[in-house]
């Protein structure tokens, strides 16, 4: 076993893809740093914090980003957000098996936030024309950082998720809900309460993870080459089912106020059990039970 | 602005809207013909409920008037910051917002977006910021987060942040730095009707906002760092 969570965004893509394959753009020997951090005297990264490129998988061609949690939490600055809008942008053009995202981020980087929130939008705009287009985005979560702002947006215009029980997915971050709401809304060194939240089990029940799986590269690698051949569908009827899935979620779920009681609502005996649960014992015992 | 006295001067032919709450949606008649209008007033926290309100309002005017522009009109502080909504997955509905104008954008549907009032953060990520043209009233607020918030997450003394705001677009709050920047197309005055109708008539031509904010020297590496990448050899 080979810890995802604890890899570099680097060692994820060297680990994830088949061997010696992965090929980058615009790698750090180019030396494209932010130039907003170092007005503020702020350290740069070579790659400002993500790492773009191709690969195979199985096999099979794919573009690939990596975010480096390390750095600046993976936050999106304008070079950052512009290297994963290029690469999108490439797969319209190329039309590879599948783009893959290996997301850790907090969203917007506060040192250049309006260049990162526009960074965002585009990644979004770019994610919904190439999935227009016909080739699937697939996202990987689960490293130490997390999904969320902005990029909890992306994740969810995307074709498919796998995550770890470790990976996070969300918009506002525990922390920021409690600096901003008070600790009796959201307590952010409530660990089980965060994970219970924000967590992978709990997005795989709401359907929102397709696939949980290990804290394992492999793990992770087997999972992706499962939902290369997703088709992406933005059809009217396919929203139209997700929007009355999205409604039911708040009409069945609205009420409640812990994760604990939306697993009790979905049929799962001694809820409080899951989180103790390896994937392979969690997927059993959640079998035909999500919404 | 008012929302009502907003419409009036974009609608002076007539529109018929309704509000529920800090959700209003309906038609207005424009120099273009029939726009579908969907919006929030009182700097509205977009929640799980209005986001999927939204997304409601899209996929309706999808089904059922094809080809009719669609105009977005929201006010909003910001997504809104709760247990409840994270629970609820937040960031799927907003996603699903974006997905709906994705559609209506694929069947020829224009979207025109007018900051009239507030556009914060991820509210904005999720309503303006989707449009095909994303326009603003020159006394819109548009903002991440404002300074002191900055100064205490990044550590950078607030006199530093505000020493800097005045040369650079890149953080500080203001619709003039977003226009800068090429995420805010124009600031509309004057007529706001005839405002509307030329929104309407430019083409559709993409995602473009990077070489906006090229050209106006408020973003000078994301066109060309997405231009490299795009194009790399290998």
């Amino acid at each position: 076993m080979s810890s995802y969570y604890e890899a570099s965004a680097r060692e994820r893509l060297h680990a994830l893809f088949d061997r010696g394959s992965f090929h980058e753009f615009l790698p750090p020997s180019e030396r494209v740093v932010s130039p907003h951090l170092v007005q503020l005297d702020t350290p740069a990264a070579f790659d400002d914090g993500v790492i773009v490129g191709r690969a195979t998988l199985d096999g099979r061609p794919v573009l690939v980003a990596a975010q480096e949690g390390g750095f600046m939490g993976g936050a999106v600055g304008e070079v950052h957000g512009a290297k994963l809008v290029g690469l999108l942008e490439r797969a319209r053009d190329e039309k590879p098996a599948a783009v893959l995202l290996l997301v850790e981020s907090g969203g917007v980087r506060l040192h250049e936030a309006n260049a990162g929130l526009i960074g965002v939008s585009e990644i979004m705009r770019a994610v919904l024309a190439l999935r227009s287009e016909g080739v699937p985005v697939v996202v990987l979560d689960g490293g130490q950082f997390g999904c969320f702002g902005g990029m909890g947006i992306v994740a969810r215009l995307c074709d498919a998720i796998v995550m770890s029980e470790e990976g996070r997915l969300g918009l506002s971050g525990p922390e920021v809900i409690e600096t901003t709401c008070g600790v009796e809304e959201f307590d952010s060194r409530d660990r089980a309460l965060v994970w219970r939240t924000v967590g992978g089990k709990h997005r795989y029940l709401l359907g929102e993870a397709d696939a949980i799986v290990a804290d394992d590269i492999s793990a992770f690698r087997a999972a992706a080459i499962h939902l290369l051949d997703t088709k992406p569908d933005l059809s009217l009827e396919a929203l139209t089912a997700e929007h009355e899935r999205l409604g039911a979620r708040i009409e069945k779920f609205g009420a409640l106020r812990d994760a604990l009681d939306i697993w009790s609502a979905l049929g799962v005996e001694k809820p409080e059990n899951l989180p103790l649960l390896e994937a392979d014992a969690f997927r059993a015992a959640v079998d035909g039970k999500r919404a | 602005m008012d929302a009502k006295i907003l419409l009036s001067r974009l609608f002076p032919t007539g529109f018929d809207v309704d509000f529920d709450g800090q959700f209003f949606h309906g038609t207005g008649e424009s120099a273009r013909g029939k726009v579908a209008i969907v919006g929030s007033v009182d700097a509205a926290p977009i929640g799980v409920e209005l986001a999927f309100r939204m997304a409601g309002d899209v996929l309706t005017v999808v089904r059922d008037h094809p080809d009719r522009p669609i105009l977005l009109l929201v006010d909003t502080q910001g997504q809104r910051l709760s247990r409840r909504d994270e629970l609820l997955g937040i960031n799927g509905y907003m996603a699903h917002l974006a997905k709906c104008l994705q559609l209506a954008r694929n069947r020829g549907h224009r979207i025109v977006g007018l900051v009239y009032s507030e556009a914060v953060s991820g509210g904005f990520l999720a309503s303006s910021l989707l449009a095909d043209r994303c326009h603003a009233l020159p006394e819109a607020q548009v903002r991440v987060m404002n300074l002191p918030a900055m100064s205490r997450i990044t550590k950078i003394p607030l006199e530093r942040l505000e020493e800097l705001s005045t040369s650079s677009p890149v953080f500080a709050p203001g619709v003039m730095n977003y226009l800068q920047m090429g995420a805010v197309h124009s600031l509309w005055e004057g007529d706001l009707s005839q405002r509307l109708a030329e929104s309407l008539d430019a083409p559709a031509e993409g995602d473009v906002r990077r070489e906006w904010g090229e050209e106006r020297g408020g973003r000078k590496l994301a066109r060309p760092v997405a231009e490299r990448v795009r194009h790399a050899a290998g």
